[in-house]
């Protein structure tokens, strides 16, 4: 790509940016520039400290120390008040978040104009409005259909609507924090291009990703953040993907992968499943898992995945077809028969349906089990037994907590994950569902939970993986399925199967458009 | 069976109908400004009473009727401030907060009027709101005699009803209420104030909910009554529910239930020596609870509805 | 700029201080009302505690006064534990009167040894059925339980109304609507000679250790805490949600029916419309000065009856309404509400960064 000269007017510069919050530093003397025109990588690994510092560039957060300077047209540069969405959407600068800020019962339309217009104003003027969008969409190419409910908008339409909210208030800088994650690689191909036009026209971008590929692919200059510091500031073109690798964990990275295995007889199997309504409804779905391998159900998010995860957890009645284990038929399907027929259930939103929070380790650890003769006797809690067994698996699985006895929400996200891991997997179960398993955890964290999903897989378990990253699948899955607006494909070996391949049947095409 | 029809067929019901319907239409509307920008206010059945009672007193202390009206609208402001201090940026427990209000509220009218009024046996009287004749529109057949019995307070609740579906859904602060109370941070990130729309929204729902207490010492009597509020706050929460938070439907779900009221009280007097006065004085509570079990599957409560919303949380 | 840190775990001591000092505060606000009537602040408030604490009779009426008020609060607390919301306290209190009268007024006969248990339990369970209405609407059909217990309070009062001017009236009451007196081997023992304290009070005590025990010990405590602090993990987890919010709101309707039934067969001895003066809506109060604690709630307990006798007392005294008490009541569950954030909250005062940029 070519990249702005250096003379290129700033548009942006954050100066020795320190956040903290108690004793942890999640941003440690950043400073930072972005030039008109220019778009630049943040490059980190979840908990790098990328999503505070774009915060406080936007004003959700203060910043402890440090300051935001933008360009202020002719006059050259000014501070940016702190802690001002306001005066960050007035000084230009527009941000996409990664959880989209849209108000779901309003039309695209009435979400680019909220707080564009007077609020003491009489009436919205909604048709100067659309003239200057359908001339925004035009130059652009991000079409969207104005008058639909926000509701009603696939995920890829609702990042359009984000995007043209920035370019209403005419940003100057734009700020898009993980665009890609929930979006096929061909809906990122396309999205890069778009932010290509766009920076060609003057807009300075910043992504926020973690992914190598795009950040080398899509970027003129590259920041890499680690534990909260900047660690390098390169132009991409001097880079290359080990070396970013490398910054961002801070050593080697040694992936974890599978070996390949012989899976056995099939455990367990979905026939023709239906569940569920609206956009995450799940249409005759057919699974099978074979014991002793992993398989992997790929898809963009709000294809079906999360109804998916939630029948076999048990948490939602089929309204159709039925699933077997063992090759008969479950008498009874609700979360208690579930785990009790050897289920582990790992859920995808691990604070929300994981953990009580208020409730210590040692009874989240041990909640699954609570009616088990080995938690209480009479219906009175073993509390002693309850504890020393919580002690084992604190120490088995490395969950970093003061005691037992402390509430499970001051735990960081990856030792919640072990809580749920260690709860889960210690019962040895036959049947492993994880979904999204490594979402929001460092590396270290994730290679762990890499490391316990190929444990189970390696004893004979077979595990069913769901997750929207590509490069996870890959390295985990034996047999790779592709779910799409409720619908699942046949899974395929994962050695038969490329990204781009993948991508394609995510975006719903058939196997045989993809030859 | 034709007794039943005479019944529906008269002026004289509809007008009762409505008569019963304006109180609730405050109430809902008012209710359901606060839901819509995404908080519950409990607080209504203690902010009902302290309109009736700061109205009623303002009028008896000699302020005109329609200072009187607006005496009644900042009481229930003020208790609308201190629910949405408590559950906005403070972001506690709506349910808690708002049970809180009603007492303080309730109790609060309840000690200014005794301590006003020590030792009064029978409670005084003011010159309430009269029926307004509007030339042209008393002359309309059925329609004008119903509207003719009517007091200039119901017009006002009508207008009300138009004026917030207006604002709601054309103005750009509308939008932004609706906003607030679906995803705050869609609001955020354009650069408004969720705390400013919230607390607006529910000090203006308040201040509205309290007229309709105004109407009953000021229009439907003509004096304060302990206990006179009689869960009609409660009975708002539930129809808010009922009209799906939508103006219009909180208009119908209010005459609605002003006319199964009306009618159960003709009824009584048909009926009325072999059923005891305690069972349709129950019909109101038991069709409120009706009308939440009816519309429970498909109630699409505002998203954001009893969630606390702290900055940069998302 | 005021910023909000979470705290780690709550120590007892913490507890306790943020609710002594919620009380603390309300009673200091009240002192503006005070003055609006016309009382010395001190003066008013020297006729409350003796009014509550100044003599024998003083003091046995405020632990009389506290008995309903434990029962109501502790059906607050542990309703609220598990996030159901049981506005309806007043209406199963009057339930459990209800029952307590019908089975206690001649209906069976017998010694006092079966009579007594089986008044207490018509009312618990009356209470508890009360309840069990809008806990099946939650459950089945996702109805909200607030506006349906709140408007129940409002039917079962009319119901108890209907039922004392026919039925039930006492043929003998001189034309008012009020039930027969409860038999003798009925009523619930006195606890003095001469004064009104009642086995009342004992049966609050116990239910709080009851409830206490079943919440810290058991598994039915183990899942009503999940269920209450987050339904989707105890869900997930296996655990019978519907069953705990059904177990719930039984045990909360019965423990609001036993004050009804202290106040019937204890206190007064038959029925009337005006049983309660809000002891269902003050025990939301207790339940939360308590902390949600079933300990607590004893002790928050004594604090409201001794603002209630005590008002009684002063208001006698100076002719100033005994609204007054309400009204400080009301305020404690407004300041222990804002109060609890000291508790979930480190609060810091910050200066505002653009104030400190000047500063440098």
């Amino acid at each position: 790509m070519t990249e702005p000269t250096r003379d290129t007017a700033l548009v942006l510069k954050l100066e020795g940016i320190t956040k903290r919050f108690g004793a942890l530093t999640a941003n440690d003397g950043i400073t930072l520039d972005l030039r008109k025109g220019e778009i630049l990588a943040l490059l980190g690994e979840n908990g790098a400290g990328k999503t505070t510092l774009m915060n406080i560039l936007f004003g959700h957060y203060v910043a402890d120390e440090g300051r935001v300077m933008v360009s202020d047209g002719a006059k050259g540069v000014r501070e940016l008040e702190p802690g001002s969405p306001h005066a960050a959407l007035e000084a230009g600068i527009g941000m996409v978040h990664q959880h989209f800020t849209l108000a779901e019962n309003l039309s695209a339309l009435d979400n680019i104009l909220l707080g564009t217009e007077r609020l003491a104003s009489v009436r919205s003027a909604r048709a100067p409005a659309r003239q200057k969008l359908q001339d925004l969409m035009k130059r652009s190419g991000l079409t969207v259909n104005l008058d639909m409910r926000v509701s009603q908008l696939s995920v890829g339409e609702k990042q359009r609507v984000e995007i043209l909210k920035a370019l209403y208030r005419d940003a100057r800088v734009l700020v898009l924090d993980e665009p890609t994650a929930v979006l096929t690689p061909q809906e990122s191909d396309t999205l890069f291009a778009i932010l290509k036009k766009l920076s060609a026209e003057g807009l300075g971008i910043i992504f926020i990703s973690h992914k190598l590929a795009e950040v080398i692919a899509s970027s003129h200059r590259v920041a890499v953040l680690r534990g909260g510091a900047k660690v390098a500031d390169l132009a991409t073109a001097d880079c290359d993907r080990r070396q970013l690798a490398e910054l961002m964990v801070g050593h080697a990275i040694s992936e974890t992968a599978r070996e390949p295995g012989t899976p056995g007889a099939t455990l367990f199997s979905l026939n023709t499943v239906s569940a569920g309504s609206g956009r995450d409804a799940l249409r005759d779905v057919t699974l099978d898992l074979k014991s002793g391998e992993i398989l992997g159900i790929a898809g963009v998010s709000g294809n079906g995945q999360t109804m998916l995860a939630r029948v076999i957890s048990g948490l939602e009645p089929l309204k159709a077809g039925e699933m077997q284990l063992d090759g008969k038929a479950l008498a009874a399907s609700d979360a208690r028969s579930m785990i009790d027929m050897g289920f582990a259930r790992i859920p995808e939103d691990r604070h929300h349906d994981g953990i009580v929070g208020a409730m210590s380790v040692s009874e989240n650890l041990a909640i699954e089990a609570i009616r088990k003769p080995e938690n209480q006797r009479f219906g009175l809690l073993r509390f002693a037994d309850m504890a020393s067994r919580a002690k084992e698996m604190i120490k088995a699985y490395d969950i970093r907590c003061q005691s037992e006895d402390s509430p499970a929400r001051l735990l960081s996200g990856g030792n919640i994950q072990k809580i749920v891991l260690a709860r889960t997997l210690e019962t040895e179960p036959r049947v492993v569902l994880a979904a999204q398993p490594s979402r929001g955890l460092d590396v270290g964290a994730t290679s762990e939970v890499h490391r316990r999903l190929l444990d189970a897989r390696a004893r004979g378990a077979g595990v069913i993986l769901i997750s929207e990253d590509l490069d996870e699948l890959m390295r985990l899955s034996d047999r790779i399925a592709v779910i799409h607006r409720g619908e699942l494909s046949s899974a395929d070996p994962a050695e038969t199967l490329d990204r781009g391949t993948l991508g394609l049947r995510m975006a719903g095409h058939s196997t045989e458009d993809a030859a | 069976m034709s007794d039943i029809i005479d019944i529906l067929l008269s002026a004289n019901f509809w007008a009762a109908a409505l008569r019963i319907a304006t109180p609730l239409i405050f109430g809902v509307i008012g209710a359901l400004i606060c839901e819509r920008a995404g908080v519950l206010n409990l607080g209504i059945e203690g902010i009902f009473t302290a309109g009736a009672m700061a109205g009623w007193m303002a009028v008896w202390l000699g302020a005109g009727l329609w200072g009187g009206v607006l005496v009644a609208a900042l009481a229930g402001g003020f208790f609308g401030l201190i629910h949405a201090i408590l559950t906005v940026p403070l972001g506690l427990s709506q349910h808690v907060s708002g049970i809180g209000v009603t007492l303080f509220a309730t109790s609060l009218s309840y000690f200014i009027y005794r301590t006003a009024l020590p030792d009064v046996s029978s409670p005084p009287r003011i010159e309430a709101f009269k029926p307004l004749d509007i030339p042209g529109l008393s002359d309309l057949p059925f329609i004008g005699p119903a509207l003719f019995q009517q007091t200039p307070l119901t017009f006002f609740a009508l207008a009300l009803v138009i004026g917030t579906a207006y604002v709601l859904y054309r103005t750009p602060l509308g939008l932004a209420i609706q906003a607030v109370g679906d995803n705050p941070s869609a609001v955020e990130s354009q650069g408004l104030s969720v705390y400013g729309l919230r607390i607006g929204a529910v000090v203006g729902g308040s201040a509205i909910m309290a007229l309709g207490g105004a109407f009953l010492t000021m229009s439907a009597f003509d004096a304060f009554f302990f206990g006179m509020v009689n869960g009609r706050g409660w009975i708002c929460i539930a129809l808010t529910v009922f009209a799906s938070w939508r103006p219009g439907k909180a208009l119908i779900g209010a005459l609605l239930f002003g006319a199964f009221d009306a009618f159960q009280v003709r009824l009584q007097t048909e009926v009325g020596s072999f059923v005891p006065g305690q069972v349709f004085l129950m019909m109101p509570y038991l069709l409120s609870i009706a009308a939440l079990v009816v519309v429970a599957r498909r109630a699409d409560y505002p998203r954001a509805l009893l969630v606390p919303y702290f900055r940069g949380q998302r | 700029m005021i910023r909000f840190e979470p705290r780690g775990p709550v120590s007892l001591p913490r507890m306790i201080g943020v609710s002594v000092a919620a009380a603390v505060v309300a009673l200091v606000l009240a002192a503006i009302p005070m003055l609006f009537a016309g009382l010395s602040v001190f003066g008013a408030y020297g006729l409350m505690v003796k009014g509550a604490f100044g003599s024998l009779f003083a003091f046995t009426e405020m632990l009389t006064r506290a008995s309903p008020l434990i029962l109501t609060g502790l059906a607050a607390a542990v309703a609220f534990r598990a996030k159901l919301w049981n506005i309806g306290a007043e209406g199963q209190l009057y339930a459990g009167a209800l029952a307590a009268v019908a089975v206690g007024t001649g209906w069976v006969s017998g010694p006092s040894y079966v009579l007594i248990p089986a008044v207490v339990l018509a009312g618990a369970l009356a209470g508890g059925l009360v309840m069990l209405g809008p806990t099946l609407l939650k459950t089945r059909l996702g109805v909200d339980e607030v506006v349906t217990t709140l408007l129940l309070n409002f039917v079962t009062i009319l119901f108890v109304q209907m039922m004392l001017e026919g039925p039930m009236k006492d043929p003998m009451g001189m034309g008012w609507p009020q039930s027969e007196p409860i038999l003798d081997e009925a009523a619930l023992p006195k606890l003095m000679d001469r004064m009104r304290i009642h086995f009342g009070l004992i049966i609050a005590l116990l239910s709080s250790l009851a409830v206490y025990f079943l919440l810290k010990r058991t598994v039915w405590g183990f899942e009503i805490r999940a269920v209450g602090e987050n339904a989707a993990a105890a869900r997930h987890a296996g655990i019978p949600v519907t069953a705990t919010f059904v177990r719930v709101g039984l045990l909360s309707g019965a423990l609001a029916g036993l004050a009804g039934v202290g106040e019937v067969a204890g206190l007064k001895g038959y029925l009337t419309a005006d049983l309660s003066p809000g002891f269902g809506y003050s025990g939301i109060v207790v339940a939360m000065l308590a902390g949600l604690s079933p300990i607590g709630v004893v002790f928050a307990a004594l604090f409201i009856a001794s603002i209630f006798v005590g008002a009684d007392s002063m208001s006698r005294a100076t002719g100033v309404s005994n609204y007054l008490a309400d009204l400080i009541v009301a305020m404690a569950l407004l300041c222990v509400l804002v109060s609890g954030l000291f508790l979930r909250f480190r609060i810091r005062f910050v200066g505002a960064p653009a104030a400190k940029e000047a500063a440098e």
